[in-house]
């Protein structure tokens, strides 16, 4: 039996070929190697994510979690329910506010899942990210000890973005310059670049595609601060951010007359190769700009 | 000019304050904003908000209704939460910005092409229909939104990353002709009728209290 259990909420970006099936790839090889087993919810649905309030409205976004949660709670009673996409974790955390909170939300939101036989109550289950699982319930310090292939001669930004940050973000950090995920990259032997001052800034999220030209302007700052670090790759937690950083790098440098390439990568990847996990494996070979360093070191 | 609209003109007349305060989710807030501006200094795009968030507070409770409702302001919200996290007052700034907007959308004031306000209603239809979103018909989607000729134009313009996609296994073309979905689609949609169904009763029920 696996160590640890979660409910496990992969979220539409996380799906076989979809945008982040880098993301959920290393997720499930990072999690074998820290003997963690992901009991998938079964029939999950999308959570709504920062641009479903315009379609959807207060009520109907809000039923979206709930009938996530209520289908944890049914099939993985007992179960933090963890998510990897930041959007997914903020929405469910959120709709598990707003029912224990508000009444009429409340009423209409069980009135909604009445419909299919479920309901919710607000508090349960916890709802985490799952670097609160890696920070909270195995640490820096056990994480570091599993490490058989260093990192080390890498400078990473640490780019938290917006939704795993704010306006939950994780216990004991702060809004404005959180610290786990240069805890992290230096838990896996590499260096976090000191001082990256766009960590918390916003990647323009879904207005990337309605807004690009803001959106853009936006992601350039991002990257260019990690490069005045010194950074030779950008690794964040949430699937939109990684994205927007990675995908556009080609737009921004035709517009702005600037040379980015740097590899945008996600924390899983990071572990998986410090674990001793092959470039495949750890999905190396999902990223659009490659990071052709970091699969040497996973061949190796 | 919609039915609703007119309606809400009506029976607040002279009020928007608390048209704003029944209407708009989490609208309560709005009286307790104390003009400090740090929302608006915080704000990702703020520079292209015809009226930042602190001056939409002002002009609330100015009664300058026409003007926020159909302004394109609290559409360039990224949800970054930014504001939400440095409010001085805890004012939920992000979900007001959101319900002012789905508020305006439910009148008919909406500028017209708002891209964000269409990207949404892409975005929602796709999750609607399938229980999750399909990330290549939301892309195609907008692309097309503007006729078929500049749609090619906008697909082509944006082939180079379609490619890398699929070949990095992110993305998949036969998502076109279906994609993932839900097992218990037909519970799925009940589910959100009887949601839309009490979110409009709720607006009947609230707005038609004196005001």
């Amino acid at each position: 039996m696996a160590k640890r259990e979660y409910s496990f909420y992969p979220g539409c970006s996380s799906q076989k070929k979809a945008s982040a099936d880098n993301y959920l790839r290393s997720t499930y090889t990072m999690c074998d190697a820290l003997d963690i087993k992901l009991n998938e919810i079964e029939d999950w649905n999308c959570c709504g994510a920062s641009i479903g309030y315009a379609g959807g409205g207060e009520i109907p976004r809000i039923a979206l979690s709930a009938r996530n949660v209520a289908l944890s709670a049914q099939q993985h009673p007992q179960q933090d329910l963890v998510a990897t996409c930041a959007a997914c974790w903020l929405s469910t955390r959120e709709a598990q506010e707003r029912v224990q909170h508000d009444a009429t939300v409340k009423a209409g939101v069980n009135a909604a899942l009445a419909e299919i036989g479920l309901k919710v109550e607000g508090a349960e289950p916890k709802a985490r990210h799952m670097v609160e699982v890696l920070i909270e319930d195995i640490g820096y310090d056990e994480l570091s000890k599993g490490v058989t292939k260093p990192l080390e001669g890498f400078k990473i930004a640490g780019y938290v973005g917006c939704q795993t940050n704010r306006p939950f973000g994780i216990d004991g950090e702060s809004f404005e310059n959180p610290k786990y995920l240069d805890k992290m990259i230096e838990s896996v032997g590499a260096q976090a670049v000191d001082r990256y001052d766009k960590k918390v800034a916003c990647c323009s999220g879904a207005l990337m595609f309605s807004e690009p030209e803001k959106g853009q302007a936006l992601v350039r700052d991002i990257i260019e601060a990690a490069y005045d670090g010194g950074a030779d790759m950008i690794v964040t937690p949430c699937p939109l951010c990684q994205m927007n950083v990675e995908s556009y790098q080609s737009d921004i440098n035709q517009k702005y007359g600037t040379k980015f390439e740097i590899p945008v990568l996600y924390y899983t990847q990071l572990i998986s190769v410090a674990y001793g996990q092959n470039a495949k494996k750890s999905a190396l070979d999902g990223q659009i700009i490659r990071a052709p360093k970091l699969e040497d070191l996973a061949n190796k | 000019m919609s039915n609703m609209n007119q309606a809400m003109i009506e029976k607040y007349r002279s009020n928007f304050l608390k048209e704003v305060e029944a209407n708009v989710e989490e609208g309560e807030w709005v009286k307790m904003c104390m003009q400090c501006g740090v929302c608006s200094g915080s704000c990702p795009l703020g520079p292209h908000w015809a009226h930042p968030p602190q001056e939409i507070f002002m002009m609330i409770r100015a009664g300058k209704r026409e003007e926020v409702l159909s302004s394109d302001s609290m559409w360039m919200c990224t949800s970054c939460y930014n504001c939400i996290a440095r409010c001085p007052r805890g004012l939920p700034i992000t979900h007001i910005m959101h319900g002012l907007a789905v508020y305006a959308k439910r009148l008919g004031l909406v500028p017209k092409k708002q891209p964000t306000a269409e990207f949404g209603d892409i975005f929602w239809k796709s999750l609607a229909s399938n229980g999750r979103v399909n990330e290549l018909k939301i892309g195609l989607g907008l692309y097309f939104k503007d006729g078929f000729g500049q749609g090619v134009k906008n697909a082509m313009a944006k082939k180079d990353l379609g490619l890398a996609m699929q070949k990095t296994q992110r993305m998949n073309p036969m998502e076109f002709f279906g994609g993932h979905k839900l097992k218990d689609l037909s519970g799925f949609q009940r589910m959100l009728q009887k949601a839309q169904e009490f979110e409009e009763q709720q607006l009947v029920n609230v707005g038609g209290k004196e005001a």
